[in-house]
C-alpha cells in the first residue's frame, strides 16, 4: 500500500500562484517574477504528479482515495442528513493521466505566454486566471465525488468567461465571455439535475452517496438499460455538450478564441473541453448501464464531428480554423465514449492535446509575428487572416516544423501520435457492439475534411508566395525562447505521444489500453462492450481511412498550391454552399431567432408586467416599512438608565406572569 | 474538624481549574511587573498577557483528552469547557492582539487594562466549566466586574464612562435577578449542583409545576439573558457598545457571550431538563425578538460601531435558536457558531480599531466612503467578516448559522427557521451597506491616517483564516462540538 496523501498539493499550489499574483501582481509589476511565479506554481504540481503518476504505475493496487487532510473520513467538508461529503481526491489511472496533461501542457503553456502576453496591461491578472483555471481543472479531475468535481466544473467555467472576456475593452470579447458562461450555465443545469436525479433514484435503494467510487460499485442497484438511467446519463451528458462544445451547444467556442491564444490552446483545445469526456468517463459505469444513451453521444459525437469539420474547410481566420477543428475532434471523442471505447476517447483525449495545444500555440507565434510587423508598419490590417499570410516557413522555422508535424498528427497519417488514437476510435466504431459502419463512415468522411482544411491552413499561411502587406513583409520575425521550446516539446509529443498505444495489430503492446483496464475494463466486461472483427477488415478500415486523409492531403496541395486560382472559381460556382458553410450553416443566426430573441421578449413582460410593478412594489413596500418600524424602535433606546431598568422590569415581570399565573 | 478537612481537600483537584489558575497567576503576576514598567509603555504587558493566554490554551486543550473533576464537583474539566474555553482563548487573545497601538493612540496606555482581560478569561472559564450554580455565579460576577472596569476605561471620555457605569448599574442589577432565581431553585431542591437538581426533579415530578420552581428558572434566564444581550434586556448593550473601547467591545460582544451562552446550556439541559417544555416556549419568543429586534435597529444605525452593537443581539438571537432546538445538532450548533462569530466580528473591530481616528468620531458610514479602494487589504478583509456575518456560503457564519438552523428544523420548530432566515435576509441590508460605502462610493479622504500595525494586522489575518476554515472545511471543528456535548 502506497501512500498518496499528498495529492491535495497539486490543485493547491496553481491556487496559490493564482492568490500571490492577484493580490500582488499589480505591486510586483515585474513580469518576469509574475511570470516565474505562475509557471513554478503550475510546474511544482506537474513534479507531484509525475511522482504519483510513476508511483502508480508501479503500485499493484490502482486505485487511491485520500482528502485534504491526508487520511480519509479526516477532510469532512459537509454533512447533511446521511449524506457526507468530503474534501476527497481520487486518484486512479484515468486521473493519474489526466492530471499529467493538465499539469504538463499547463507548464509549457505557462511558459509560452511569459513571451507571448509580454507587455500586456494585467499581465498579472492573467497569470491569476491561468493559475484559478490549472486549479479548478485540477479539482475537477481529482475530485473523489461529484461535488468536488462540480466546483472544478464551474471554477474552469468561471476561469473561462474571465480568459476569454480578457481583453474586456473590445465589445466582441465580453460578447463571446458572455455568450460562453450563458451557453455553460445551460450544460451545467442539466449535470446539477443529472447529480440530483442519480443521488435520488440510489437513495430510494438506500445509497446515499455522491463518491464515483461508490456510485460504480451500487450503480447495479438501479435497473439496467431502464428509464432512470437513461435519464441521468443523458442530463449528464448535457452537461457534456455546454463544457466540451458538443451539438447543440458548441456555438460558444468558436467566438471564444477572442481569447489570447494561451487561452485557446491551454482551455479551449487541450483541457477544460475535455472535461465532458473525463466526465463520461469517469463514470463510464453509469453509461454502460444505458444504451440509448450511448448511441445518443455516439450520435452527436459522429454528427459534431463532420458538421464543424464542414465549417472549418471555409474559414479564412487562422485562429478559427483551429476552433472548429478542436470542435470536430472532440466530436470524435464523443463518439469514441458513445460506442464504449473510453480508452480510445482517452487515448484521443491526450495526443489531442498533445498537437491541439502545438497548433494553437503555433497559430499564437504566428499572429504574434504578424502582429509585431504590422505595428512596426503602423499598418491595422488582421493579424489572423490567412489571405494575409503565405511563405512564412522561411520566416518562421521552428514554428513552421512544429506546426506541419502536429498538422500531419492530425490528418492521421501512420506513424503520429493522431493515427493512433484516431483509428482506434474509427475501428471501434465500426468494430464496436455498440458500433455501426454508418458511424464509421461519418468518421471517415469527417477525418478527409479534417486533413484538407488542416493542409489548407498550413498551405495558406507556410507555402507559397507571401501576401502580407509589402511595407511589412520583411519584419516578421520568428518567436523568441519562451515560445519555441513549448512549441518543441509539444511538436514531440504530438510525434511519439501516439506509442503508448499501438495497437496489437501492428505488433504494439497497446500500454495505454492495459493502463486503463482498472477503470474501464469491469463495465466493458459486465455489459460486453467489444470490437470484433477479421485482421483483414481492421487492415481494410485503416487502409480506407488513411487513403482518405490523404486524399484530402492532396486535395489540399492540388488547390492551394498547385492552382491557387481554382479555390475562387470554385467559390463562384458554388456560391450558395460556400455562403452557409462560411456563415457557419446560420445556426448562430437560427439560435439568436428561437432562443434568444423568444427569451429576451420573455424578460421584457415579465419585467416591464410583473417584476416593476408587483415585485419591486412588493420588496420596496416592506422596505419602506421594516425603516419606519426601526425609526419608530430606535426612540425606545432613549439612554435614560431609569428606563433601561424599568424595560427590563416590566420584561421579567410580563414573562414571569405568563408563566406562573 | 480534621476529618471534614479530609473529605475536602481529596475532593480539590487542581487539575480541573488549571486553565483559569495559570490565567490568573499571568494575571497577577502582570499586575505586579506593571509597576516596574515605564509609564505608557504597555506593548511588554501585552506579550506576557499573550503569552499567558497560549499556556493557559496548553492547559485547556488536555481537558479534551482528559477530562478532570473536582472541589466537590463544584467543577468540572470536561470537553464541553474545554471547547469553551479555546472561544474565550480566542476571543481575549484577537482583542490583546488588536490593543495595543489602539491604547497608544486613544492616549490610554493603562497597564491594568491585559491583566483585567485575563481575569475576565478566568471568570468566564468558570462559568463554562462551574457545574455549581455558586461556581458559574461566582465566574460570571469575576466576568462582568472586570468588564465593567474595562468599559470605563477611558476615564476622561464621557461616553466610556457612561459605558462603564450603565453597565455597572444595569449588570448589578439583573444580577439580582439571577441570585433570586438560584434561591428559589436552592429552596425548592435543597441544592445548588446543577446534575443534582436535575436528579431532584426528576425523581420528584411533582415540583416541576410549584411555581416557585417555574419562577426560579424564569429568574435565572432573565438573568443570563440580560448578559447575552437578550430582548427585551438587551438595551444595555448598544450603549455600552458604542461607549466602551473598541477593542472591549469586540470582546465583549464575543467571550463574555458565549459563556453566558454556554452556562444557560449547562444549567438548562443539565439541570432543569424537566421545564423544557417552559424555557422552549419562553426561548422560541425571546429568539424571535432577539432577532428581529437587533436588525430592524440595526437598520437605521450610521455609526459602525453602533451598527455592529444591534448585530450583535441579533446574533445573540441565533444562538438562542439552537438552545430552543435543544438537540445535538441545535447545541453543538451554538458552540460552532459561537467560534466562528469570534472570529468573524473580533475580525470587523480589528478593521474598525484601524481605520478610526483618535476619538473614533470617523467610524460611521460616511466615514467609510471609497474605504475599500484606498486601503485594500483592510477594505477586503471587512468585506470578508461582513460576507461572514450575513451568512454567505463558504464563509463560517453560514456554515454555524447552517447547523442551528438544522436543529432547529430537526426539533421540529420549522417556523422559528424561517423566521431566524428572514431575519438573516434583513441583515444583509445593513451589512451590505457598509461594502456600499467602500467600494461604490467616491473616496471622502484619501485615509492617509491608517497604518497597518502588526497587532491588528495578525489578528484579522487569523480571522479571515478562521472564517475560511471554518466556512470551507466545517466539518471536523463541527464533530468536535458535537463530542463536546455533555448529554
Amino acid at each position: 500500500m502506497q501512500d498518496y496523501s499528498l495529492l491535495w498539493l497539486i490543485p493547491f499550489f496553481p491556487l496559490v500562484g493564482s492568490i500571490i499574483n492577484g493580490l500582488f501582481g499589480k505591486k510586483i509589476r515585474n513580469e518576469a517574477l509574475i511570470g516565474t511565479i505562475g509557471t513554478a506554481a503550475i510546474g511544482a504540481s506537474f513534479v507531484v504528479s509525475c511522482t504519483y503518476f510513476f508511483k502508480l504505475l508501479g503500485d499493484a493496487e490502482k486505485i487511491h482515495e485520500t482528502t485534504i487532510f491526508g487520511a480519509m473520513g479526516s477532510g469532512t467538508w459537509m454533512n447533511v442528513g446521511q449524506l457526507q461529503i468530503d474534501w476527497g481526491f481520487l486518484l486512479d489511472p484515468l486521473s493519474a493521466l489526466m492530471i499529467m496533461v493538465v499539469t504538463g501542457v499547463g507548464s509549457l503553456i505557462h511558459l509560452y505566454s511569459i513571451g507571448y502576453m509580454h507587455g500586456e496591461e494585467g499581465f498579472y491578472r492573467f497569470f491569476s486566471y491561468l493559475n484559478l483555471f490549472c486549479f479548478s481543472m485540477l479539482m475537477l479531475v481529482l475530485g473523489n465525488n461529484a461535488m468536488v468535481m462540480f466546483i472544478g466544473w464551474e471554477g474552469v467555467g468561471l476561469c473561462s468567461y474571465l480568459l476569454i472576456g480578457y481583453y474586456f475593452e473590445k465589445k466582441s470579447a465580453g460578447d463571446a465571455a458572455k455568450k460562453a458562461f450563458v451557453v455553460n450555465r445551460v450544460g451545467d443545469f442539466g449535470f446539477l439535475i443529472g447529480l440530483f436525479l442519480l443521488f435520488w433514484s440510489l437513495g430510494q435503494k438506500g445509497v446515499r452517496t455522491i463518491r464515483f467510487t461508490e456510485i460504480a460499485a451500487n450503480a447495479h442497484l438501479l435497473e439496467n438499460g431502464g428509464t432512470i438511467v437513461t435519464i441521468v446519463t443523458l442530463c449528464f451528458f448535457l452537461g457534456a455538450t455546454g463544457k466540451s462544445a458538443q451539438i447543440p451547444l458548441y456555438t460558444w467556442l468558436p467566438d471564444a478564441m477572442e481569447g489570447p491564444t494561451p487561452v485557446s490552446a491551454l482551455i479551449h483545445a487541450a483541457t477544460m473541453v475535455t472535461a465532458g469526456v473525463y466526465m463520461i468517463g469517469r463514470m463510464n459505469g453509469l453509461f454502460a448501464m444505458a444504451p440509448d444513451t450511448m448511441m445518443v453521444i455516439a450520435i452527436v459525437g459522429a454528427a459534431t464531428a463532420i458538421f464543424a469539420a464542414s465549417i472549418g474547410l471555409a474559414q479564412n481566420d487562422i485562429k478559427r480554423v483551429l476552433a472548429y477543428s478542436t470542435v470536430s475532434q472532440l466530436g470524435y471523442m464523443f463518439l469514441a465514449m458513445g460506442v464504449g471505447a473510453f480508452t480510445a476517447g482517452i487515448f484521443h483525449l491526450m495526443t489531442h492535446a498533445f498537437f491541439k495545444a502545438c497548433l494553437f500555440l503555433g497559430s499564437g507565434s504566428v499572429i504574434h509575428g504578424m502582429h509585431h510587423a504590422y505595428h512596426h508598419a503602423h499598418l491595422h490590417d488582421d493579424p489572423q487572416d490567412m489571405r494575409n499570410m503565405g511563405g512564412l516557413r522561411k520566416k518562421m522555422p521552428i514554428t513552421f516544423i512544429t506546426f506541419l508535424v502536429s498538422t500531419i498528427a492530425i490528418a492521421g497519417i501512420p506513424g503520429f501520435s493522431g493515427f493512433f488514437s484516431k483509428d482506434e476510435i474509427l475501428w471501434w466504431s465500426f468494430g464496436s457492439t455498440r458500433g455501426g459502419w454508418i458511424l464509421w463512415v461519418v468518421g471517415a468522411i469527417a477525418a478527409g475534411m479534417t486533413a484538407f482544411y488542416m493542409f489548407r491552413l498550413v498551405f495558406m499561411t507556410f507555402f507559397g508566395e507571401q501576401k502580407t502587406d509589402p511595407r511589412a513583409k520583411d519584419h516578421i520575425p520568428e518567436s523568441g525562447l519562451t515560445i519555441t521550446i513549448p512549441l518543441m516539446v509539444l511538436g514531440a509529443l504530438a510525434v511519439i505521444g501516439g506509442y503508448i498505444g499501438v495497437p496489437a495489430i501492428l505488433g504494439g503492446a497497446n500500454h495505454i489500453h492495459h493502463f486503463l483496464e482498472p477503470v474501464f475494463g469491469q463495465a466493458q466486461k459486465l455489459h460486453a462492450i467489444e470490437a470484433h472483427g477479421s485482421h483483414a477488415t481492421e487492415y481494410g478500415l485503416m487502409g480506407i481511412s488513411v487513403g482518405i486523409a490523404v486524399i484530402g492531403i492532396f486535395g489540399a496541395w492540388f488547390m492551394y498550391v498547385k492552382n491557387p486560382e481554382m479555390p475562387k472559381q470554385l467559390v463562384a460556382k458554388f456560391k450558395w454552399l460556400h455562403t452557409a458553410i462560411f456563415n457557419k450553416w446560420f445556426v448562430d443566426e437560427l439560435y439568436d431567432a428561437m432562443f434568444v430573441n423568444a427569451t429576451k421578449r420573455a424578460g421584457r413582460i415579465c419585467w416591464k408586467g410583473f417584476d416593476l410593478p408587483i415585485i419591486d412594489g412588493i420588496v420596496n413596500g416592506v422596505g419602506w416599512l421594516v425603516r419606519g418600524f426601526s425609526a419608530a424602535l430606535r426612540y425606545t433606546q432613549s439612554g435614560q438608565i431609569h428606563s433601561y431598568a424599568m424595560a427590563m422590569v416590566i420584561g421579567a415581570v410580563i414573562i414571569v406572569a405568563a408563566y406562573v399565573l | 474538624m480534621d476529618n471534614l478537612m479530609q473529605i475536602a481537600m481529596q475532593n480539590v483537584n487542581y487539575g480541573s481549574i488549571m486553565p483559569s489558575l495559570v490565567l490568573c497567576i499571568f494575571g497577577m503576576a502582570l499586575l505586579l511587573i506593571n509597576v516596574f514598567l515605564p509609564r505608557g509603555k504597555t506593548t511588554p504587558a501585552s506579550w506576557i498577557a499573550l503569552i499567558g493566554l497560549v499556556v493557559t490554551a496548553v492547559f485547556a486543550a488536555r481537558g479534551w483528552g482528559d477530562p478532570q473533576f473536582g472541589f466537590a464537583g463544584h467543577v468540572a474539566l470536561d470537553k464541553f469547557a474545554s471547547f469553551s474555553n479555546i472561544i474565550f482563548l480566542f476571543s481575549a487573545g484577537l482583542t490583546i492582539l488588536m490593543s495595543d497601538e489602539y491604547l497608544q493612540r486613544e492616549g490610554y496606555p493603562i497597564g491594568e487594562y491585559y491583566p483585567l482581560i485575563l481575569f475576565a478569561t478566568a471568570g468566564a472559564m468558570w462559568m463554562a466549566s462551574g457545574t455549581d450554580m455558586m461556581t458559574i455565579f461566582l465566574g460570571l460576577e469575576v466576568l462582568s466586574i472586570s468588564l465593567y472596569i474595562l468599559a470605563g476605561m477611558f476615564r476622561g471620555q464621557l461616553r466610556s464612562n457612561e459605558a462603564g457605569l450603565k453597565y455597572f448599574l444595569l449588570g448589578a442589577f439583573s444580577t439580582g435577578f439571577l441570585v433570586y432565581g438560584i434561591a428559589l431553585i436552592y429552596g425548592v431542591s435543597g441544592t445548588t449542583n446543577v446534575a443534582d437538581i436535575g436528579m431532584y426533579l426528576k425523581s420528584h415530578p411533582a415540583m416541576l409545576g410549584n411555581p416557585m420552581t417555574i419562577a426560579g428558572m424564569l429568574l435565572i434566564s432573565v438573568g443570563f439573558l440580560f448578559k447575552i444581550g437578550a430582548a427585551p434586556f438587551h438595551m444595555w448593550a448598544p450603549d455600552v457598545y458604542q461607549g466602551a473601547p473598541t477593542p472591549i467591545t469586540a470582546f465583549m460582544s464575543a467571550g463574555p457571550k458565549a459563556a453566558a451562552l454556554v452556562a444557560f446550556v449547562r444549567i438548562l439541559i443539565l439541570g432543569l431538563d424537566g421545564l423544557q417544555g417552559d424555557w422552549t416556549s419562553l426561548l422560541w419568543v425571546l429568539a424571535v425578538l432577539t432577532m428581529t429586534v437587533g436588525n430592524i435597529i440595526a437598520i437605521n444605525q450610521t455609526n459602525i460601531k453602533r451598527m455592529l452593537a444591534y448585530s450583535s443581539i441579533s446574533h445573540a438571537g441565533y444562538a438562542l435558536v439552537g438552545l430552543v432546538a435543544a438537540n445535538q445538532i441545535g447545541v453543538s450548533g451554538i458552540l460552532f457558531y459561537m467560534l466562528a462569530y469570534t472570529f468573524m466580528n473580533l475580525g470587523a473591530f480589528a478593521v474598525l480599531v484601524l481605520a478610526g481616528k483618535k476619538g473614533e468620531e470617523n467610524l460611521t458610514l460616511e466615514g467609510f466612503a471609497g474605504f475599500g479602494f484606498k486601503r485594500p487589504f483592510l477594505g477586503v478583509a471587512m468585506s470578508i467578516f461582513l460576507i461572514s456575518l450575513m451568512g454567505i456560503p463558504t464563509t463560517a457564519g453560514f456554515a454555524g448559522k447552517f447547523y442551528i438552523f438544522a436543529g432547529a428544523i430537526k426539533a421540529g420548530y420549522i417556523w422559528l427557521a424561517v423566521l431566524g432566515v428572514l431575519n438573516s435576509a434583513v441583515s444583509l441590508y445593513y451589512y451590505l451597506r457598509v461594502m456600499v460605502y467602500m467600494y461604490f462610493k467616491e473616496p471622502a479622504e484619501d485615509y492617509g491616517w491608517v497604518t497597518l500595525h502588526a497587532g491588528a494586522v495578525i489578528s484579522i489575518i487569523i480571522s479571515v483564516v478562521g472564517v475560511f476554515y471554518l466556512g470551507l472545511i466545517p466539518g471536523k471543528v463541527m464533530e468536535m462540538a458535537r463530542m463536546a456535548l455533555f448529554f
